[in-house]
């Protein structure tokens, strides 16, 4: 519900995402962690056009088997000659889809939960948290293997397997903040002036609770990245021969003995991804907050 | 018969606790003439603003009935009550809790409108909000400021236009000046007065302040552990209080005059718990009138002269 007005005498000012931004802007790891996220989402949106599928990610290439990085194979050829460098960048698509599908997932699922326990409270807030708490027991990467098992594998489903096991985690997150801004009066002020209780949780809550469930979504990606590699390197994940990194790295291992730029880089190119979204999420923390404005990074 | 806009039966409201049950309003009972002010006064945790939320519906009471223009809204189904809600409005205390930090003055002010398609076109929406905030005096160029950018006196008159923005007949004013500096508690209670002269509001006044009651309602009643313990029209219950709770209240209003002595009142011994309390007059323990009857049987509210109520064993 927006009402924009538009009036001559409006003053000039930062907006809140502004405000934010300019924080975000004097966290040097933030920034570094927002710079690689964004080349390596502009890499997976234009994959398409950079390599040709067909001929440069998945065509085999015997003669050019198992070289080492050259300048013109910067990471090398695996064993069926393909080129790692393009097959690594390519990859990315896949595992930054994946983050975020599963993220999303998680996210939808665990906002509206958490938002309904946290508002409602009482039994339905017991039940709810409970059943978190049974989920978030059960360790997470045993329980995308269950999925999977159940559900089959695909790359959908290596998605809903990720996401579901970051429900509780959301679920819990969005509760503690609802909890919060339970007992402001503007919440009454909405019941008074008729809104229902889905209106004042969308409109009056949510919007209220957004800061910890962003820091929240980025420290996520970077987990459900982590995992989606996992469970492709047990075969579980992305069927092959895309190039999911997590699948690089299992086929690399067979060959780390002589070649084992076939494992480094691929965990190298998870390891980096990972951590830009962590030092992204942990900048967007500070940024989000304006009590840590003063604090010191160390 | 006077024209009652609110009539109050038997109003309960318990709380569940760990140790019992917290009785916060306790069979409550009165009525409102319309376009007048009833003022509600108490000490702290006395009920007044469960009250106060239970007339609106904003917590279920437990059980007694509000009649508000014929009907009793405790027996509306959720639509039918929203649909009630633009006649009967609140006014919070705290001008910072109160308005939601995210919403620019224009879109809080304009939510009640859109939020019930009042009006549809977005350049009228637009109209109103600025005909609503020139109403509540506050200048057109604030129209995209956000709350934390103002002080309270601004924050609380926003809150007023969000109260006035469905043109309610009854508002409920919990304390609206008691988070304010004493300079602008005077701006709002005037901006109060002159609203409810020109639209023809009809008002509970809720405060713990007596001199603001005094300046503001026409009749009072006066609450102590979730009961009304006595209710008569302001000039009357400022000359002859009858309850001994609210002679004590009275006493303590602080007098501009040095060389002037009046005998305080100052209460002793504990105040008794709302937790499961007994049947007994509840200020028993405090009071300094008591008698052998005292010891008994609550008192019952009972008219003693006309217009006046009170509740207690002694008052004649």
């Amino acid at each position: 519900m927006k009402t924009v007005v538009a009036t001559e005498k409006v003053r000039k000012k930062r907006t809140r995402f502004g405000e934010v931004m300019h924080r975000l802007s004097k966290n040097k790891g933030a920034m570094a962690g927002l710079a690689i996220i964004a080349i390596l989402v502009l890499i997976a949106v234009f994959a398409d056009v950079l390599f040709d599928y067909e001929n440069q990610v998945i065509a085999m290439n015997i003669s050019d088997r198992l070289q080492g990085p050259s300048w013109e194979h910067p990471f090398g050829t695996d064993e069926k000659g393909r080129d790692m460098f393009i097959r690594i960048l390519y990859g990315s698509r896949y595992s930054l889809a994946i983050g975020a599908v599963a993220v999303l997932i998680a996210l939808a699922a665990g906002m509206v939960l958490g938002a309904v326990a946290g508002y409602y409270g009482g039994a339905i807030e017991e039940i709810i948290m409970r059943v978190t708490d049974i989920f978030a027991s059960v360790p997470y990467m045993l329980m995308a293997i269950v999925v999977i098992s159940v559900l089959g594998s695909s790359t959908l489903n290596l998605m809903i397997a990720v996401g579901v096991t970051s429900i509780p985690a959301f679920v819990r997150i969005t509760r503690a903040s609802v909890l919060t801004v339970r007992n402001q009066e503007y919440l009454e002020a909405a019941k008074a002036i008729g809104r229902t209780n889905k209106a004042i949780i969308l409109f009056h809550i949510l919007p209220n609770c957004l800061s910890p469930i962003i820091v929240q979504v980025t420290l996520r990606i970077a987990s459900a990245i982590i995992s989606a590699s996992g469970l492709s390197f047990l075969g579980l994940g992305v069927p092959k021969p895309s190039p999911e990194w997590g699948s690089l790295l299992s086929a690399g291992r067979g060959f780390i003995r002589d070649s084992g730029y076939l494992t480094l880089f691929p965990g190298l190119v998870i390891m980096i991804t990972v951590m830009a979204f962590n030092l992204l999420g942990d900048g967007l923390r500070d940024a989000l907050d304006p009590k840590l404005k003063e604090r010191k990074g160390g | 018969m006077a024209d009652n806009i609110l009539e109050v039966r038997n109003l309960k409201k318990y709380f569940r606790t760990q140790s019992g049950m917290l009785h916060a309003v306790d069979d409550l009972s009165f009525t409102i003439e319309r376009g007048k002010t009833l003022g509600i006064v108490g000490e702290s945790g006395c009920g007044k603003s469960t009250t106060g939320r239970c007339i609106l519906r904003l917590i279920e009471p437990t059980s007694g009935e509000v009649i508000f223009d014929g009907v009793d809204i405790n027996k509306l189904s959720n639509r039918e009550m929203r649909k009630k809600r633009k006649d009967m409005q609140i006014i919070f205390q705290d001008p910072f809790s109160s308005l939601n930090p995210r919403k620019s003055v224009s879109q809080t002010i304009a939510e009640p409108i859109i939020a019930n398609g009042l009006i549809r076109e977005r350049d009228q929406v637009d109209r109103r909000v600025k005909e609503l905030m020139d109403v509540v005096g506050l200048a057109e160029r604030l129209i995209n400021a956000y709350p934390h950018e103002l002080d309270g006196g601004r924050r609380q008159r926003i809150g007023i236009a969000r109260a006035l923005a469905m043109d309610p007949k009854f508002i409920v004013c919990d304390e609206p000046v008691s988070a304010l500096d004493v300079s602008i508690q005077a701006q709002i209670l005037n901006l109060l007065k002159q609203l409810q002269r020109d639209l023809g509001l009809t008002y509970i006044f809720i405060t713990h302040d007596l001199s603001v009651v005094n300046y503001f309602s026409d009749d009072i009643a006066v609450m102590y552990l979730g009961e009304m313990v006595e209710k008569a029209p302001a000039k009357e219950l400022f000359e002859n209080p009858l309850h001994p709770y609210t002679k004590a209240l009275l006493s303590a209003i602080p007098i501009p005059d040095l060389r002037e002595k009046r005998p305080r009142i100052l209460l002793k011994g504990e105040i008794t718990s709302p937790i499961n309390p007994p049947d007994q007059c509840r200020f028993y323990k405090r009071c300094l009138e008591t008698c052998a009857g005292c010891e008994g049987c609550a008192p019952k509210l009972r008219e003693v002269n006309s217009g006046h109520f009170v509740a207690c064993h002694r008052a004649k």
